[in-house]
């Protein structure tokens, strides 16, 4: 029987740095990509900023050309989801009918955008894939008025996207105030109001009801009785891990693939990216993340580890994501859950830092226009820097 | 080695400094300041790292 292959399923940011890393670690037997998307891995965090800026189209913000691919001796199977996996006979089904037995296998499938309820009109759209992207810029050079569901980061960002262009746009928070999850209770007002500032319409405490509108949407009723006419609706509410895959797996599936803290999930099985709730034990805590830095470095560490279980190393990190609004620049490290938070500057300013405390520990900063310091306070986080020192430094 | 950094691509991420302090230094204005642009041989494995780190890909190895 020829060798079974080290998979990888899922092939974009995690996917293909776990690809990356299996070659560098030295292994060098058959090495299998597979992706549901057809497209070569890209990136995305480009889709909800530069990609939307008027002018020409924009090229695919690809991460690897093939040929780069193609040097690393990568088997691709792009444009075929992986459908089943079973544990037991260590093998994946691919679109439902092929069978492929791995060695050891990479989970690294992201997540999906949550979209409302109800059937879908045209001029609605969710953003995740480079196709979501182009039909949002198309909507945008046509758009009047655009609808934003969900204050969260993408959703923020389009809104940017649209300011640019002088389309009108409200944004519609289900919530008091949006972000709460991402920034904290204490810092949601302060990124709230750099959509005030740039003309952008923020409703907090409505939620949608329904979308009005025969085919097309027309316009977005609300939970106040109010109907806001709309010919382009955004929906950014969330995105959920892609695990429908996994049913029958045997692995314990619950709001991601739970791993260790070493990224493992079951026998030869680790889990990379967007997809992974992993126990991460500088914070003492399990948790998943959606952000670029913590998929690119954990598909690297599950393959790493993949290879050798018995040396397999953890993975923790100081999560890190930033967020460009407008002309802004929020960049956000560590937790928010904090038992008290300092600003250190003016929030009315074009910049300032916020100091997230939990009990004498330094274990998170928010930062407007801040990019000097971010990295140090990420350190300083990751050193477990006393709160004292963490204000000495500021200044405070 | 050199460290190569194209600053249209650099969008003051920091991760490079994340990664190695010792040679990146993203500055209060976001520009990215490369604190040693030839490190020693010995550093390559760190350089590599930063190198790959960087989202926007703005870091390049030159030999
Ligand atoms: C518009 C947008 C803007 C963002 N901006 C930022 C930002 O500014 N900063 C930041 O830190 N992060 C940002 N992010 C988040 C960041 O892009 C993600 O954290 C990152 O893409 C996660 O990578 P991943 O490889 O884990 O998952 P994904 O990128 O979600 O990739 C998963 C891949 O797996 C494929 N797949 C799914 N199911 C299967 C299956 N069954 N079989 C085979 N393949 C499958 C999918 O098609 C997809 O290609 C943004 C995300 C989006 C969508
Ligand atoms: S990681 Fe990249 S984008 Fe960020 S500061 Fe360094 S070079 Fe610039």
């Amino acid at each position: 029987m020829p060798e079974a292959p080290f998979v990888v399923v899922g092939a974009s940011l995690a996917g293909l740095r776990a690809v990356e890393s299996a070659r560098k670690a030295g292994y060098s037997g058959r090495l299998l990509l597979v992706g549901a998307e057809e497209h070569l891995p890209y990136d995305r965090p480009p889709l909800s900023k530069a990609f939307l800026d008027p002018g020409d189209d924009p090229a695919m913000p690809h991460h690897r050309t093939d040929d780069e691919l193609r040097a690393l001796d990568v088997e691709l199977r792009l444009g075929v989801p992986a459908t089943a996996l079973d544990t037991d006979a260590r093998e994946i089904v691919l679109g439902g009918e092929e069978q492929l037995r791995y060695e050891r296998l990479v989970i690294a499938t992201g997540a999906r955008a949550r979209q409302l309820p109800g059937e879908q009109l045209d001029g609605v759209h969710t953003l995740r894939t480079v196709e979501d992207a182009r039909s949002i810029r198309g909507a945008l050079d046509a758009g009047r008025r655009m609808v934003v569901v969900g204050g969260g980061f993408i959703g923020s960002e389009v809104a940017s996207a649209a300011r640019k262009r002088n389309v009108d746009v409200t944004i519609l928070e289900a919530a008091p105030l949006p972000l709460v999850r991402a920034v904290g209770e204490q810092m949601a007002a302060a990124c709230a109001d750099l959509h005030a500032r740039n003309g952008t319409e923020l409703r907090c405490g409505v939620s949608v009801t329904g979308l009005e509108g025969e085919g097309r949407v027309e316009g977005v009723a609300l939970s106040d009785g109010s109907v806001l006419p709309a010919d382009l609706v955004v929906v950014g509410i969330g995105a959920d891990p892609v695990t429908d895959w996994l049913i029958a797996s045997g692995l314990h599936v619950e709001d991601g693939v739970v791993c260790d803290e070493t990224l493992r999930a079951g026998p030869e099985v680790y889990a990379a990216g967007d997809v992974a709730r992993w126990h991460n034990a500088l914070f003492g805590r399990t948790m998943r993340l959606e952000h670029w830095t913590s998929a690119a470095e954990q598909g690297a560490a599950a393959a790493r580890n993949a290879l050798a279980p018995a040396r397999a190393t953890p993975y923790s990190a100081v999560p890190y994501f930033w967020s460009d609004w407008y002309r802004d620049k929020l960049q956000m490290v560590g937790i928010t859950a904090a038992d008290e938070v300092t600003v250190i500057g003016d929030l009315d300013d074009a910049r300032w830092l916020a100091l997230y405390r939990q009990d004498d520990l330094l274990v998170g900063t928010l930062g407007l226009n801040m990019p000097g310091k971010i990295m140090k306070y990420r350190a300083m986080i990751g050193w477990r820097t006393a709160w004292q020192d963490a204000l000495a430094f500021a200044g405070r | 080695m050199r460290i190569v950094l194209d600053e249209s691509k650099c969008s003051s991420l920091g991760m490079c400094e994340s990664v190695a302090p010792d040679f990146f230094e993203v500055r209060d204005d976001g520009a990215l300041e490369l604190l040693n642009p030839t490190p020693p041989g010995d550093q390559r494995a760190l350089m590599e790292e930063a190198v790959a780190a960087c989202p926007t890909s703005a870091l390049s190895i030159e030999e």
